[in-house]
C-alpha cells in the first residue's frame, strides 16, 4: 500500500531542476529510469525503517550546484591534493568531483582495465543509489580480468575540488572475473563544509573471485552518501570495511548479496564521531544460496554531542540452507550527550542456519582506568590508549598489516586531535 | 613512611573505614589481616586513589605528604604500588605496550628521559626470567585469558619494574597454587630493603609463611582493632576472628 507522496521538499525540486537541465543524461533511458525510481519516493524521511535515524529529507535542506566537469585550475588543485596524499599500493586513480581523471593517476596494472564510461544500470532499490545513478557524470569501471592476481592495492582517489558549495556524484564499478584476486582501497578526499557528495560503488565478484576493499572517508563534506552495492557468486569471498573519521552527515549503506553458494563477505567498520557529527552505517546482507558465510563487525567511538548509527540486517532466504551469520556492533561513548543507535535484526526464512547478533554502547570502563592510573599513567593517556585498543581490535579485521597501519595512523590522529581540543576548551 | 591518621571511609552513605589508624615505617613488611567485610580491599583502593570513596575525614601520608588530594596516576608516581587482587583486563593493549607506558610514565613523573627499547627489554627479560613469565605472554593483550597465578605474577612482574616506595598487596595469595604462591612471595622479597615498605593483606597466614611481616595487624569494622608480631598471625590461624569481630562490635 503506497502512502500518499509527500509535497516535494526544496532539495527534490532542485534535483529535479539539476537533472532535467542535463539534458544528454536526462535522455538516456537507463538514467530516466533511476532517476524516476528516485523521484518516486524522495528523499528518504526517518518513516522509511531503513533511514530511521537519519531523516535526510530534514537534513538536506536544498541541493547544492552540481559541481563542474574540472577546468584547469581545478585539476593543478587536485594534484596540489594528491601531492599531499601518501600513496597506496602499486597504482593510484582518481576521480575529480565524480569524473574519472586518467591524467591525474596511473596506468592499471597487469591484469586490471580501467575505463571511464556509461554506468550500467543497477536498478538499486534505494531512492539514493538510484540518484547517484542518475546524476553522476560518468563511472569509473576497474576490471580485473578473470584468474589475475593484483600484487598491491589498487587505490582510487575521489576528490572534491572547488570553492564554495556543491554537490559531486560519482559511480564507481570494481568487477573481478572468475578467480581473480584484488584489493582496492577508495579514498575520499578533500571535501569542505560546503560540499555534499554522493557515492555509489558497486561491487561484483565472479565465481571464486577474491577481493579485499577498504573505503576511508576523513574529510568534512557537510554531507558524504555512499552507497556500496555488492554482488557475490559462488565461492567469490570480499572483505570490506569502512573507516569514518569525517564529514558533518555521513551515510554509508551497504547491500550485499550472497547469490552464489559457498560465498563469504567480511564487513567491517569503525566510525570516529566527534562535535555535532552524525555517521550512519546501514547495512543489508542477503543470503540467496547455501552455505553462505557473513560477518559483521562495526565498532564506533562517539564523542561530544556526535550520533552514531548502526543499521544491519542479515536475510536469509528460503533456499539459503547451511547459511552462517553473525554481526556485532559495538559503541563506545565518551561524553553525556554522545548518542548511539544500534539495530541488528535477523529475517531468516531457512530452517537449516546458524546466525547471530549483538550490539554493545557503553563508556570507558572507569576499573580500567583506574589500573592504568595505578601505574601512573595519567588519565588522559590510559583513555587515549583504551581508544586506541578499542579502534585497533576493529581495524585489525582488514586482515592487511600495511592496510591496517595506515589507518591505525588515522585513528592515532584523530585521538591526539581529539586531546587538543579537549585542552584547548579547559 | 606510610601514615594512615584516622581515616573515616563511606561507599553509598554506608561507613567501610571507621576511624582506621596505621603507621608503616621504611623497610618494614606490615600484614593486615581480618574477615570478610572488614574493609581491607577498601583500605588498599583508598590508598592507591580509586575514585567512588567518600573520605568524610582523616589523612593518608607518604613521607609526610597527604596523598589524598592527589590521582591515583600521581600517587603512583610518588612510588605508591598496588598489587591488585583482581586484575583488571584490558583488551587490545598487548602486555609490553601497558608495561612500557608504564614506566615511561613514572620516568616522565621524575623527569627522567624514556627508556631506551633494548633497555626496556632488557630490564623486562630479566624481571620476567625471575618470575617465571612467559615472553609471549608479554605480547599478549594485559591479563585477557591469563589464569589467576599468571595474572598475579604479571602484578608482580609490573611491581619490579616500576620499583615503588611503598607497595600494597591485596590478596596476593588468592588463587595461587603452591608454587605460584611461592615464585610471588620471592619477587616480593627480593624487593625489600630498608627504604621500601609493603602493607600485605590478606586472609591467610600461608602467604605470611613466605612473605615474613614485621608487624601484623587485625582489621575488623573498619579500624585496626589488635597489632603484635608474626605470632599474632599464628594465633589468628587457630582461633579465626571472632574474638576480634566481638571485641570491635
Amino acid at each position: 500500500m503506497a502512502a500518499p507522496a509527500p509535497s516535494r521538499s526544496t532539495a527534490e525540486a532542485t534535483l529535479a531542476r539539476q537533472f532535467a537541465a542535463l539534458k544528454a543524461l536526462a535522455a538516456t533511458p537507463g538514467r530516466a529510469a533511476a532517476f524516476a525510481r528516485f523521484a518516486a519516493s524522495g528523499l528518504p524521511t526517518r518513516r522509511i525503517e531503513a533511514w530511521h535515524y537519519t531523516d535526510l529529507r530534514a537534513a538536506m535542506t536544498d541541493a547544492a550546484p552540481l559541481a563542474p566537469a574540472p577546468d584547469g585550475a581545478a585539476i593543478e588543485a587536485a594534484r596540489a591534493l594528491l601531492a599531499a596524499h601518501d600513496k597506496i599500493g602499486v597504482a593510484r586513480l582518481v576521480t575529480v568531483n565524480g569524473r574519472f581523471a586518467p591524467e591525474l593517476g596511473d596506468a592499471p596494472p597487469d591484469g586490471a582495465a580501467v575505463a571511464g564510461r556509461e554506468a550500467r544500470a543497477t536498478e538499486a532499490r534505494d531512492a539514493m543509489a538510484s540518484l547517484v545513478e542518475a546524476m553522476s557524470p560518468d563511472s569509473l569501471t576497474v576490471e580485473i580480468a578473470a584468474g589475475a592476481e593484483i600484487a598491491g592495492p589498487i587505490e582510487i582517489v575521489h576528490l572534491a575540488v572547488g570553492e564554495g558549495a556543491f554537490s559531486l556524484y560519482s559511480w564507481t564499478e570494481i568487477a573481478l572475473g572468475a578467480g581473480a584476486r584484488a584489493t582496492v582501497v577508495e579514498t575520499f578526499l578533500g571535501a569542505t563544509p560546503a560540499v555534499q557528495r554522493h557515492a555509489a560503488t558497486t561491487v561484483r565478484l565472479a565465481r571464486g573471485g577474491w577481493l579485499k576493499h577498504v573505503a576511508a572517508i576523513g574529510d568534512e563534506a557537510e554531507l558524504h552518501l555512499e552507497s556500496q552495492l555488492i554482488d557475490l557468486e559462488a565461492e567469490a569471498e570480499l572483505n570490506a570495511f569502512g573507516f569514518v573519521s569525517g564529514g558533518a552527515l555521513n551515510r554509508r549503506q551497504i547491500f550485499a548479496r550472497l547469490a552464489g553458494a559457498d560465498a563469504k563477505i567480511a564487513l567491517g567498520g569503525l566510525a570516529l564521531i566527534e562535535g555535532t557529527r552524525r555517521a550512519d552505517t546501514t547495512l543489508e546482507v542477503v543470503h540467496v544460496a547455501p552455505r553462505g558465510f557473513s560477518r559483521e563487525f562495526y565498532r564506533a567511538i562517539v564523542a561530544d554531542e556526535a550520533v552514531g548509527v548502526f543499521q544491519g540486517k542479515i536475510m536469509v532466504a528460503p533456499g539459503a540452507q547451511k547459511t552462517d551469520g553473525a554481526m556485532k556492533s559495538q559503541a563506545v561513548l565518551l561524553s553525556p550527550q554522545a548518542q548511539m543507535n544500534a539495530k541488528p535484526e535477523l529475517e531468516i526464512f531457512a530452517d537449516d542456519v546458524i546466525c547471530g547478533h549483538g550490539a554493545t554502547v557503553a563508556s570507558i570502563d572507569p576499573e580500567m582506568i583506574f589500573y592504568l592510573q595505578s601505574r601512573g599513567i595519567p588519565k588522559e593517556e590510559a583513555e587515549a590508549m583504551l581508544l586506541d585498543a578499542f579502534g585497533a581490535e576493529a581495524i585489525a579485521k582488514v586482515d592487511d598489516d600495511a592496510l591496517a597501519e595506515g589507518l591505525r595512523a588515522r585513528l592515532a590522529a584523530w585521538l591526539a586531535g581529539r586531546n587538543l581540543r579537549t585542552e584547548a576548551n579547559a | 613512611m606510610l601514615e594512615v591518621k584516622d581515616l573515616h571511609v563511606s561507599i553509598h552513605g554506608k561507613t567501610i573505614l571507621d576511624g582506621l589508624s596505621l603507621a608503616v615505617k621504611p623497610g618494614e613488611v606490615a600484614a593486615i589481616m581480618g574477615p570478610n567485610g572488614s574493609g581491607k580491599s577498601t583500605l588498599s583502593y583508598v590508598i592507591a586513589g580509586k575514585p567512588g570513596y567518600e573520605v568524610t575525614s582523616g589523612e593518608v601520608l607518604l613521607d609526610g605528604e597527604n596523598l589524598l588530594d592527589l590521582p591515583a596516576d600521581e600517587r603512583a608516581r610518588k612510588g605508591v604500588f598496588l598489587a591488585f587482587q583482581y586484575p583488571i583486563e584490558i583488551p587490545g593493549v598487548a602486555t609490553m605496550t601497558f608495561l612500557k607506558a608504564s614506566l615511561n610514565a613514572q620516568r616522565r613523573g621524575r623527569g627522567e628521559a624514556d627508556l631506551t627499547t633494548p633497555e626496556f627489554m632488557r630490564r623486562v627479560r630479566e624481571a620476567s626470567q625471575r618470575l617465571k613469565v612467559d615472553q609471549e605472554m608479554l605480547r599478549r593483550p594485559l591479563n585477557v585469558g591469563f589464569s589467576g597465578g599468571e595474572k598475579k605474577r604479571i602484578e608482580i612482574l609490573q611491581m619490579t619494574l616500576l620499583n615503588p616506595r611503598f607497595a600494597v598487596l591485596d590478596e596476593t595469595d588468592s588463587g595461587l597454587d603452591i608454587d605460584a604462591l611461592r615464585i610471588v612471595s620471592e619477587g616480593v622479597n627480593a624487593l625489600r630493603d630498608p627504604t621500601r615498605g609493603f602493607l600485605v593483606i590478606t586472609h591467610y597466614q600461608r602467604l605470611l609463611d613466605h612473605i615474613k611481616p614485621d608487624v601484623v595487624h587485625v582489621m575488623a569494622k573498619g579500624r585496626i582493632v589488635a597489632s603484635g608480631g608474626p605470632e599474632l598471625a599464628l594465633e589468628l590461624e587457630k582461633n579465626g576472628y571472632r574474638d576480634y569481630a566481638v571485641e570491635a562490635a
